[in-house]
């Protein structure tokens, strides 16, 4: 374990455990007013650590569902997590041990995932370690409050707090957006075909979790046969990660 | 409701997952060398967080106008090369001002 590459980690993760820590809270709440135990939605969190999945998920115990609508439910709505671990599974150190890899695969969630793909160079275990604890921590924690108090919160405080983890998305994709017109076209084609999944008849009828998959698949592939990536861009991000592979070589 | 039901509905919904998330990491042990897989993998992050972003930030608060003002300031913020923290933060704070103005 590389202590230094396990504390930027835990840097790293701490926008998105105070994110997490607000919608948490909501979910806390939520399952414990449909009747769940607290320790019930606690283990959720800590087993899961997804926020739309989750919901759905309380929603089919409540109704006493069974197993296969449930693991069914989860498929569709989490299945977008299969692109996003494959992107990271290209971005790990080429050397990464199995066991880490099937550690850290635990915590890819949507943030993670975001603060992962912008982090300089490749992944570490020791890196993907701290970035996952401090999320989860706030995650877990969030559920537990929410579940034992947060019906004394003040609603103008918690909606507040709804906007957090977008504004975080936001700041993830509007800068390399900036600059590099490519990726400005991938963004605005997504929101576009976003907000026809939304309102558009027919297409409002897919659920959101396979809408998100579609709408993923579809524009990066546009994107891919539009603008693939140049052998400079790639050049560029191996030199990054020479450079800091030499770095760690004068720490050793 | 019974514990026992709960706890098989915790594992099932905690091993679907994992699965979901395992796989690829398992399955895809060496870099992609093709430039097209390469180069859609280089815009799914892109791709995947507008389309879960929008339109969905809209109704992340309790009213539609905070919401609209909170990521007008998001995206203000994040244009200026601001960090993960201060848009986030940013954001939230502007929604709860708009708010607290009866909005």
């Amino acid at each position: 374990m590389k202590k230094q590459e396990f504390l930027q980690g835990i840097k790293d993760g701490i926008p998105i455990c105070l994110g997490y820590f607000s919608v948490s809270m909501a979910f806390g709440l939520t399952a414990v007013l449909s009747g769940l135990p607290v320790w019930s939605a606690v283990a959720i969190s800590l087993f899961n650590v997804t926020s739309a999945g989750q919901f759905a998920g309380i929603n089919i115990l409540i109704a006493q569902g069974t197993m296969v609508e449930l693991a069914m439910t989860t498929l569709i709505i989490n299945i977008r997590y299969f692109l996003m671990s494959l992107s990271v599974s290209q971005k790990v150190h080429k050397d990464m041990r199995i066991r880490h890899r099937l550690a850290i695969s635990y915590g890819i969630t949507d943030e993670v995932f975001a603060v992962s793909m912008q982090h300089k160079g490749d992944l570490t275990g020791s890196y993907m370690a701290g970035l996952i604890l401090t999320p989860v921590l706030g995650w877990t924690g969030g559920t537990l409050f929410g579940a034992v108090a947060a019906s004394f919160m003040p609603t103008a405080l918690t909606n507040a707090m709804g906007i957090a983890l977008y504004g975080m998305f936001i700041a993830i994709i509007i800068p390399p957006a900036r600059e590099n017109k490519s990726i400005m076209i991938t963004i605005i084609m997504a929101v576009a075909a976003s907000l026809a999944f939304n309102y558009l008849p027919l297409l409002k009828n897919i659920s959101g979790g396979w809408s998100i998959i579609l709408i993923t698949l579809i524009v990066s592939g546009i994107a891919a046969w539009l603008f693939p990536i140049d052998s400079e861009e790639e050049a560029g991000e191996e030199e990054a990660s020479d450079i800091k592979e030499e770095k760690e070589g004068t720490n050793r | 409701m019974k514990t026992g039901y709960i706890i098989l509905g915790i594992a099932v919904m905690a091993l679907t997952t994992y699965f979901i998330r395992m796989l690829p990491m398992v399955i895809f042990r060496k870099k992609i060398t093709n430039v097209r897989i390469r180069s859609f993998l280089y815009y799914v992050p892109y791709a995947v967080l507008a389309a879960m972003t929008f339109p969905a930030i809209f109704s992340s608060t309790g009213s539609q106008i905070s919401a609209i003002a909170g990521c007008v300031a998001a995206v203000l913020l994040a244009y200026f090369r601001k960090g993960l923290l201060t848009v986030a933060v940013g954001a939230a704070a502007v929604v709860f001002v708009v708010q607290m103005m009866g909005f």
